[in-house]
């Protein structure tokens, strides 16, 4: 047993930390770092510079662009990322329709999509979720009816996150009503301004509209848009949701914040005379976050270190546990931003296009996306699954009930 | 990084995880050694001895393994899980972890052979009423008697496996105001010396203690524990190897604790279902799961950090390890006894055994409450 990283892994990181600091403009950083708004743009350019280096599909098999790192490299890659302030490659061309189509996509398609996903020439989004269809994705009513060389796709998607930036749209939709639940789903995709398609943004409790309703109003996509067989979308899906399992803890993210927060702590006045790190019980507070937050990341590379000896290739569902705990920390973490903040983080300022906000930043400049961060982050134990459907799949595939 | 073992440690974990299930098949087998003349089993120290367990972390030149702290968790992991109640934590870890860490070589050739090969037991006289978990905190005096040795003259509580060591090891004052870190001395004190009383007692988890008075105790030059004065880094780091290895033991109890609670709710019915088929049920054993699995982390990082250099990176790692420790040992015991309903709360079944041992490891050396507070004053576990 070694728990040290090797000196090579140490290089590995000692580069990539070089190149994020030097290659990605810091004004995109400390927008992640102090938690204001990114703009398209800059995740546009945060991607395509990652992209330039080789780096936006590292996850990708070799052929495609793939850096064929270890689980280690590939965590050492996320940490340093988030703790830098990167704007991760785009998740939904990534690490979800990337992926899927690598797997179940013809040449052809493969070939037309794969060099613009990576390049994040064409932006996507995710069509899943539903008005009827949360937890239950499968639930799904979305119709996709073949008609010649076309489906005809009629239905409803919500929580379309960025579906404003997007120029395409993965979508899972029922192509055989008759058959039961999982099996009657196809894995289509097609372009946002394909006639038929309308989007009506959603406006959450931090003030932003990051997520949409998308419509679809006979929507007339081709056949060939069709990625792997018909009514087997399902394992499409399947594939896509079990991908993403160890960046999800966000430990690095919770990392830069504490050490954020310890920093902002040691000269916001505590209104006794002092600052508020010398209060003890917002210490305290701070301190039992960071136990968490080592415990979580140990557990996070015992877990990796296991992944090392699993060929086959199933996720271990113990990694439940770190969407579950992951998620918790960033809630605490959000949530002790905003206590440090205190009443600085009452005004509000919208800036976006809003009926009562107002561009002009008020008050404290750090204190500001305190209170939008903290509502914000009440989603991370709701999507991907939420908490309480992590804590089934523990149940069911851990604890055996 | 890799969390594999050796095969040599694969090999002692294998053995000692055999032997003690073994041993302790039986929960009657524990009740009835706690209701023994020395609460524990003779025989069973012997075959730990054995087996080379009491000689883990010495060295080789005293007839120790030279080994480290991840074999005395794999120790302290089946020892946790077994619920064993032989002294190792007070003669191997605590009172051997001073003299190791301590003690010059004569009296470390003199002792330690003695204690590897199983023939003499120790504890660690540290604990005072007053101090709760102030280290420092020591009225216990030691008067120079101008040849080199000492008086000793005080009281020490709850001194683990007290009451049948044979050798105590003993914190004491030469100089400086109670809770001076400066000032400190540690002793070699023969547990039947002239002037040493112990009163000894079971304790709430099944092992036992003793309070221990000290009148007029003389310890020769040759009793001294390092140097008379200084000795408060040992006893930090003395401290800091218990937590380490409580954490283990916490762990191996808290695991077996959890397992014992699925199966429970997998084969108990009501209303004509197993309960565990109850979504409440399942869910609060998810998040005793998750209590385990941190606690577990942090016994790895108590390994890694419990002999780190640094002194302040070490002490911040360690006061972090009891705060999750603590943590987890309160979640999973409360969790496990509310979960199992009546049986939980019978001494004829092993989940209250657990409990208590754990609430009981929570109370040692510094409570959760204890060490965040301590780690806060240290400014945190990240730098800022």
């Amino acid at each position: 047993m070694d728990l040290r990283f090797s000196p090579e892994e140490n290089a590995f990181r000692q580069e990539v930390r070089s190149f994020f600091q030097t290659e990605i403009p810091l004004s995109i950083r400390s927008k992640s770092i102090e938690g204001r708004r990114l703009t398209k743009e800059d995740m546009v350019t945060a991607h395509k510079t990652l992209h330039k280096k080789g780096w936006a599909v590292y996850n990708w098999p070799k052929d495609w662009g793939g850096c064929e790192w270890t689980p280690v490299q590939q965590y050492i890659f996320l940490e340093e990322m988030q703790s830098n302030g990167v704007p991760p490659p785009l998740a939904f061309n990534t690490s979800m329709n990337g992926p899927v189509i690598i797997q179940f996509g013809t040449d052809a398609q493969k070939k037309k999509f794969l060099p613009r996903i990576a390049a994040l020439d064409d932006w996507w989004c995710q069509g899943f979720s539903e008005p009827g269809s949360g937890s239950d994705l499968a639930s799904l009513k979305t119709t996709a009816v073949r008609q010649g060389d076309h489906y005809i796709v009629n239905g409803q998607k919500t929580w379309t996150t960025l579906a404003q930036y997007a120029d395409w749209i993965f979508c899972l939709v029922r192509t055989d009503p008759s058959a039961k639940k999982q099996l009657g789903i196809s894995y289509i995709v097609f372009p946002m301004t394909t006639p038929g398609v309308t989007r009506r943004p959603i406006q959450l409790i931090d003030g932003g509209s990051e997520v949409n309703e998308v419509f679809f109003d006979d929507v007339k996509v081709p056949v060939e848009n069709l990625i792997g067989e018909e009514n087997r979308g399902w394992d499409c899906a399947k594939f896509l949701l079990g991908n993403e399992r160890f960046g999800i803890a966000r430990v690095g993210i919770s990392k830069m914040r504490v050490a954020r927060i310890k920093e902002l702590a040691r000269r916001v006045p505590s209104g006794s005379g002092g600052v508020l790190m010398e209060d003890p019980q917002f210490a305290e507070k701070v301190a039992a976050a960071e136990v968490e937050l080592k415990a979580l990341e140990m557990t996070q590379m015992r877990f990796l270190a296991a992944e090392r000896g699993n060929k086959s290739g199933k996720p271990n569902p113990a990694t439940s546990m770190l969407k579950l705990k992951g998620s918790e920390i960033q809630q605490t973490v959000t949530e002790l931003l905003m206590e440090l903040a205190g009443p600085l983080a009452i005004p509000y300022a919208n800036d976006e296009d809003d009926m009562i906000g107002h561009n002009e930043p008020i008050g404290a400049e750090w204190a500001a996306p305190a209170a939008p961060t903290y509502f914000n982050y009440r989603k991370v134990s709701i999507y991907g699954g939420s908490n309480e459907i992590q804590r089934n799949i523990l149940a069911k595939a851990v604890l055996g009930f | 990084m890799d969390f594999d073992l050796s095969e040599e440690q694969q090999l002692l974990k294998d053995n000692v995880d055999r032997l003690t299930a073994n041993r302790y098949a039986e929960i009657k087998t524990r009740t009835e050694l706690m209701k023994s003349a020395k609460g524990y089993s003779e025989a069973f120290w012997k075959e730990f001895a054995e087996m080379g367990l009491l000689a883990i972390p010495f060295a080789e030149e005293h007839g120790g393994m030279g080994q480290g702290a991840i074999e005395t968790m794999l120790v302290g992991e089946a020892f946790g899980r077994a619920q064993v109640l032989e002294p190792y934590f007070p003669t191997v870890i605590l009172a051997g972890s001073a003299l190791r860490l301590g003690a010059g070589e004569a009296m470390k050739a003199a002792v330690i052979p003695e204690v590897a090969a199983g023939t003499l037991t120790l504890a660690f006289a540290h604990q005072e009423p007053e101090a709760r978990f102030d280290l420092a905190n020591v009225t216990t005096s030691a008067k120079a008697d101008g040849k080199g040795g000492y008086v000793l003259e005080g009281a020490k509580c709850v001194v683990l496996g007290g009451d049948s060591a044979d050798k105590l090891v003993v914190s004491a004052r030469v100089s400086g105001d109670r809770a001076s870190k400066d000032g400190l001395a540690l002793f070699l004190v023969d547990a039947n010396a002239p002037g040493v009383t112990r009163k000894g007692y079971p304790t709430q988890d099944g092992t036992r203690a003793a309070d221990v008075t000290l009148s007029g105790v003389k310890v020769g030059a040759d009793g001294v524990i390092g140097e008379a004065g200084k000795a408060y880094p040992v006893i930090e780091r003395t401290v800091q190897n218990g937590i380490a290895y409580l954490a283990a033991e916490a762990v191996g109890g808290m695991n077996a604790l959890h397992e014992l609670t699925v199966e429970y709710l997998k084969t108990r019915k009501q209303f004509g279902v197993p309960i565990g088929s109850f979504q409440v049920l399942q869910h609060r054993s998810v998040d005793m799961f998750v209590s385990v699995e941190q606690a577990k982390s942090m016994a790895l990082y108590a390994c890694v950090m419990v002999d780190e250099p640094d002194e302040s990176e070490r002490r911040r790692a360690m006061h972090a390890v009891k705060v999750q420790i603590g943590k987890s040992a309160r979640h999973v015991g409360q969790e496990a006894i509310q979960l199992h309903g009546g049986i939980g709360m019978t001494m004829e079944y092993k989940g209250g055994h657990y409990f208590k041992r754990l609430t009981m490891i929570d109370l040692m050396f510094g409570n959760a409450d204890h060490h965040l507070r301590e780690l806060t004053k240290a400014g945190g576990l990240l730098a800022a």
